[in-house]
């Protein structure tokens, strides 16, 4: 860890958010994609069968 | 497209139009802002040309999903759109009424509501030509996004959330214009930026709120 | 082969499946080296100290804040003109990402302004045009949710979207003429390099890579998805 002197909290504090944020985003477009693409399957599937 | 105007004006206007309720809404904030911030003359009179402008387009944006939405439930928006006046001009027949309805009373009351708020002298005369110029841009503003949400149920939240952030730049302009009344200085520039606000709206935004109105209506 | 082929559904899909894992797969691989060589291997700045570091996250995102928009604001006109459904979906899916980029740039700035403005949040016209534009993406997003009909609902944000653009371009200027600023001049531009040390640009241009490759690969993935609920939805509508 460099020294970040004085500004060690807003520094960290700044690249924590991000973090968070960008993970939680890459989160959410990776899962809802997930799902949505099994719910297609299962549907499709349905169609197919019935 | 006057008997459109004339009609609208008198629906705005018989018991149980709205007509009034933006104009006493209007009074009702700007009296409740002395209880929030205090009654010092000096403070009140410095954050007057913002508070009037901002209650003005609050009571502006009240009476705005009242545009379409009657129209729209007896079917006779439908009508309008089908019919032989183009319906860009049936929109800006709309905005019009809208403005005479509650621009122009607004831009009437605020002189005497600026009494109230210790307005300075000098900025009573930048305010009032300000609101007269920037109250149909927020009209026609307004008209627009009342056109957008005309088939979403209960769209009132999503009116304001979509119109507010198009009312800035005319909120800016037209409380500064006043600010600048207020100190003595020239407020020529704010105001001709006002009246281009409102020049643009005017050309763009009946085509936009017609094309919008069409695909609503489909 | 034009790009319009693109512009079918399933072309699309089938183009994308294979793109996007290597398309995250770079945008990690930039977002690593820009922001370990930033944070860890580079000098702390003369009025800034070890702040300075903020600027690989608040730059790359406020850019892609800017360039989500745009990116819709020509999607939804292809919408309009020629009306495939692939580019109304892809402006949906940029919004997320749009607005996301939007609010990071805005709590990095704040965090970054407390210790060198002395203030948390200052009416600085470039602060207050990202809150406006934040706003712009929260209208967006709220008219596809508030709209049934899906082509309706593509209509109605594609015509939002170009008016905003309209707006947000006015809102600039006016809020510029509101405000004197606080914020830093523009110090990106590419033919004045001196504005930014090397020191700090190099690590910075590799940040702004990732940001970008990110913002693609999550708009890839999110067209997709929308693509695929669109199937759902017409499916279940014909009986299934």
């Amino acid at each position: 860890m460099p020294d970040l002197g004085t500004y060690a909290g807003p520094v960290l504090a700044a690249y924590g958010a991000s973090i968070v944020l960008l993970g939680g985003l890459v989160a959410w477009v990776v899962l809802r994609a997930r799902a949505v693409a099994r719910t297609l399957t299962a549907v499709e599937r349905r169609q197919e069968n019935g | 497209m006057i008997a459109l105007l004339v009609r609208d004006l008198r629906l705005a206007t018989r018991a149980g139009g709205g007509f009034g309720r933006g104009l006493t809404f209007f009074l009702i904030v700007v009296v409740l802002v002395p209880f929030g911030v205090g009654p010092e003359a000096a403070v009140l009179a410095r954050i007057a040309p913002g508070i009037l402008w901002v209650a003005a387009l609050l009571a502006a944006l009240l009476s705005l999903d009242r545009i379409f939405a009657l129209d729209h439930e007896d079917g006779s928006l439908s009508l309008l759109a089908t019919a032989p006046l183009p319906l860009e001009a049936a929109v800006l027949a709309k905005a019009v009424a809208h403005w005479i309805t509650t621009g122009v009373p607004l831009t009437l009351a605020a002189p005497a509501l600026g009494f109230l708020l210790h307005l300075e002298g000098a900025a009573y005369a930048p305010l009032f030509l300000g609101l007269l110029l920037g109250t149909p841009s927020l009209s026609l503003i307004g008209t627009f996004g009342a056109a957008l949400t005309v088939g979403v149920r209960r769209g009132g939240l999503l009116l304001s959330l979509l119109v507010l952030p198009l009312y800035v730049p005319t909120l800016i302009f037209g409380a500064e214009a006043a600010r600048r009344g207020a100190a003595g200085l020239d407020a020529t520039v704010p105001l001709m930026l006002l009246g281009a606000i409102s020049a643009g709206t005017l050309a763009l935004l009946p085509f936009a709120s017609a094309y919008v109105l069409r695909v609503n209506l489909r | 082969m034009s790009l319009w082929e693109y512009a079918n559904p399933k072309k699309f899909i089938a183009t994308t499946t294979p793109l996007v894992p290597w398309i995250f797969g770079a945008a990690l691989a930039f977002l690593v080296v820009g922001l370990v060589w930033g944070f860890f291997f580079t000098p702390d700045a003369e009025r800034f100290g070890s702040t300075v570091k903020i600027i690989y996250i608040h730059v790359p995102s406020a850019l892609m804040a800017i360039n989500a928009w745009l990116m819709m604001l020509v999607a939804s006109l292809i919408w309009l003109v020629r009306r495939h459904h692939v580019s109304a979906l892809a402006a949906r899916a940029a919004a997320p990402v749009g607005l996301v980029m939007t609010l990071i740039a805005l709590i990095t700035g704040a965090i970054w302004g407390q210790p060198m403005w002395g203030t948390w949040w200052a009416w600085d016209p470039r602060l207050t045009s990202f809150l406006i534009l934040f706003l712009f993406y929260l209208g967006y997003l709220a008219l596809w949710a508030a709209i049934d009909d899906p082509d309706t609902a593509a209509d109605l944000t594609a015509v939002l979207c170009l008016v905003g653009s309209v707006f947000a371009l006015l809102s600039r200027y006016a809020v510029n003429f509101w405000a004197q600023g606080l914020h830093q001049g523009a110090s990106l531009s590419l033919d004045t390099k001196t504005n930014v040390a090397d020191v700090f640009y190099l690590p910075l241009l590799v940040s702004i890579a990732g940001f970008v490759l990110l913002f693609v690969a999550l708009v890839l993935l999110g067209t997709r998805t929308e693509i695929r609920a669109r199937r759902i939805t017409a499916l279940i509508a014909r009986g299934g």
